[in-house]
């Protein structure tokens, strides 16, 4: 009797405590008529740094075994706009939405920018404020901050979990050099997902075995070459089971000989079936391995293309530029 | 001078004194040193902590800690702290701990802070991607790699506190209290055999002897963490 009592007050306890979790939850939560099937949804980014305007309106569409290689004169923002995608960054205004909920929403800049415009027009003009156009703007704009302030509260303490689904790669490696190759690996596994210890290290091997690295997982990374480094990098960012992996310039820090090793390991990826964004200046791979080819430049999208059409037929004039350049 | 320090060394009651005083000099110094660590681990976090509205005011404060402490004499400090802010009768030995911690605490957060600098950016920004949380990244990846760097600098700070207590006695000290210390036995045992060269350098041998010791535990502990780096 008294027993069931007990159980009875725990379980609406909990449940109670799961209905708070997911009404928190709910706020990142896309609304049903801008669903969509993309894995990942960039709408009009941007990104500033102090008054330097590095992305200007980013827009893409990223579906599950996409393979997009992103490409573009170096200061374009490739990187910034991969550190966005992750939340190393945080963009100035835009939306980013990962399996249709929001990491990031921020437009009430825009009703700000027009109410701002409203006044000053008014001031120019003489004319009174229209008053009824712009309390209904201002009303929009404080819903809007209500909505978006409590994404952004949400996403205080979620962006580590949404960061264990977006892998990244870096141009300079970043292994931990005070644990050894399997360490490196197993370390987020076990301590964020808490998968037990034989298990992490056994997921690890095998991922080690698919790189031909078997052999070093107890080595410390300062005794490997740099395409080695790369390679337990990428499986380091693998061994979360990420839904999508970024890359930033994953080879362009390596000697000539090795970056044939590390973009084998990134097609055989590819071919899995993994998503992949990486920001490259190996043509080859992006015209073979990519499913799709993004040019960027000026902080936005000049072009985008399959790879064949892409570096056959390139249509805006920066890119045939680009391309005479690098090609 | 010779026959003076057998004087001194023959008599147990300046021995005695001598005895005391290394112990509370060694005493006064480790708990001063434990609460500057304690100190200068907190500071050094919270300077090198992310801006946000919640770290706003501790920065300011920490900021404000390290230039007051590290910019004035610790003698003056110590004045204030025994005379003025712990006026309190039978405080004085432990208002004197306290100001040492403080001071200490100081310059032990800047080494520790130039420690955790001196790692590659990219460290953090791994871990953060990985989706470990900056005090997370900070514990399990920054710090291990920082240490071998931080040791020899606190090592030194130890040093430097050791030889910096010996001022302790000027807030007053009487033999069989906490702020007689190593120096302040040197002046006893003066009243009693007037040779500052025999008292000396028996003093002076009792600090090297404690620096010594410290050296070699700091070597100890180095050669400890040097293990992980390869
Ligand atoms: N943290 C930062 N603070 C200020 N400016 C930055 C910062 N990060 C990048 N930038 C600037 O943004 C521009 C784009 O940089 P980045 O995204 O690294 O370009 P890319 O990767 O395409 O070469 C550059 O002009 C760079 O100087
Ligand atoms: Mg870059």
């Amino acid at each position: 009797m008294k027993d069931n009592k007990v159980a009875q007050a725990l379980k609406t306890w909990t449940s109670r405590l799961r209905t708070k979790k997911e009404e928190r939850n709910a706020v990142c939560h896309v609304p049903e008529e801008t669903r969509s099937d993309a894995l990942i949804s960039v709408r009009n980014l941007y990104k500033k740094f102090g008054k330097l305007e590095v992305l200007n309106g980013i827009n893409l569409d990223i579906n599950k075994g996409d393979v997009v290689a992103i490409i573009g004169p170096s200061g374009c923002g490739k990187s910034t706009f991969l550190r966005c995608l992750n939340g190393l960054e945080t963009p100035s205004a835009g939306e980013i939405i990962l399996e249709n909920e929001y990491v990031f929403k921020n437009e009430r800049v825009y009703l700000k920018r027009k109410m701002r415009a409203m006044k000053e027009e008014s001031k120019k003009t003489g004319k009174p404020l229209p008053m009824d156009e712009f309390n209904a703007v201002n009303e929009e704009y404080l819903a809007l901050r209500k909505e978006e302030k409590a994404i952004a509260k949400y996403m205080e303490t979620a962006i580590n979990l949404h960061r264990q689904k977006v892998g990244m790669v870096f141009q300079q490696f970043n292994l931990f050099p005070h644990l050894t190759v399997l360490q490196n690996i197993t370390l987020a596994p076990m301590k964020l997902k808490k998968v037990g210890e034989e298990e992490a290290k056994a997921k690890a091997m095998e991922l080690l075995k698919k790189v031909g690295l078997a052999e070093k997982a107890n080595v410390y990374p300062s005794t490997l070459s740099g395409g080695q480094k790369q390679r337990i990098a990428i499986v380091r960012a693998l061994a979360m089971e990420p839904e999508v992996l970024l890359f930033d310039e994953p080879t362009s820090a390596l000697d000539p000989e090795m970056v044939g090793e590390v973009l084998k390991v990134m097609t055989e990826l590819a071919q899995e079936g993994m998503t992949m964004i990486v920001v490259t200046h190996e043509m080859g791979f992006a015209k073979e391995v990519a499913t799709r080819v993004i040019f960027m430049s000026d902080g936005v999208i000049k072009e985008e293309n399959a790879p064949q059409e892409f570096f056959t037929n390139p249509k805006d004039e920066r890119l045939k530029e680009f391309l005479s350049k690098v090609l | 001078m010779f026959q003076d320090i057998i004087e001194i060394l023959s008599s147990w009651e300046l021995v005695s004194y001598m005895i005391q005083g290394f112990f509370n000099s060694i005493l006064v110094t480790l708990i001063s040193a434990l609460l500057g660590l304690f100190l200068g681990f907190v500071v050094a976090i919270v300077k090198i902590a992310p801006a946000n509205k919640w770290m706003k005011v501790p920065k300011i404060i920490c900021e404000a800690y390290t230039t007051v402490f590290r910019g004035t004499p610790v003698a003056l400090q110590l004045f204030i702290m025994v005379f003025a802010v712990f006026a309190i009768p039978g405080f004085k030995p432990y208002a004197a701990i306290l100001t040492f911690g403080i001071n200490s605490g100081a310059y032990v957060s800047e080494s520790i802070r130039a420690g955790i600098t001196s790692v590659d950016k990219g460290q953090m920004e791994a871990g953060r991607a990985m989706g470990f949380t900056w005090l997370e990244t900070m514990i399990r990846i920054i710090l291990p790699q920082a240490i071998k760097n931080i040791i020899p600098a606190i090592g030194n700070e130890m040093i430097a506190l050791l030889k910096e207590t010996s001022i302790i006695g000027w807030v007053g000290s009487t033999p069989g209290t906490l702020t007689f210390d190593l120096n302040a036995a040197a002046s006893t045992i003066y009243r009693t055999v007037p040779n500052y060269l025999a008292s000396g350098i028996l003093v002076g041998c009792c600090y090297l002897i404690v620096v010594y010791a410290m050296v070699f535990l700091i070597k100890c502990i180095e050669k400890r963490f040097a293990k992980n780096e390869r």
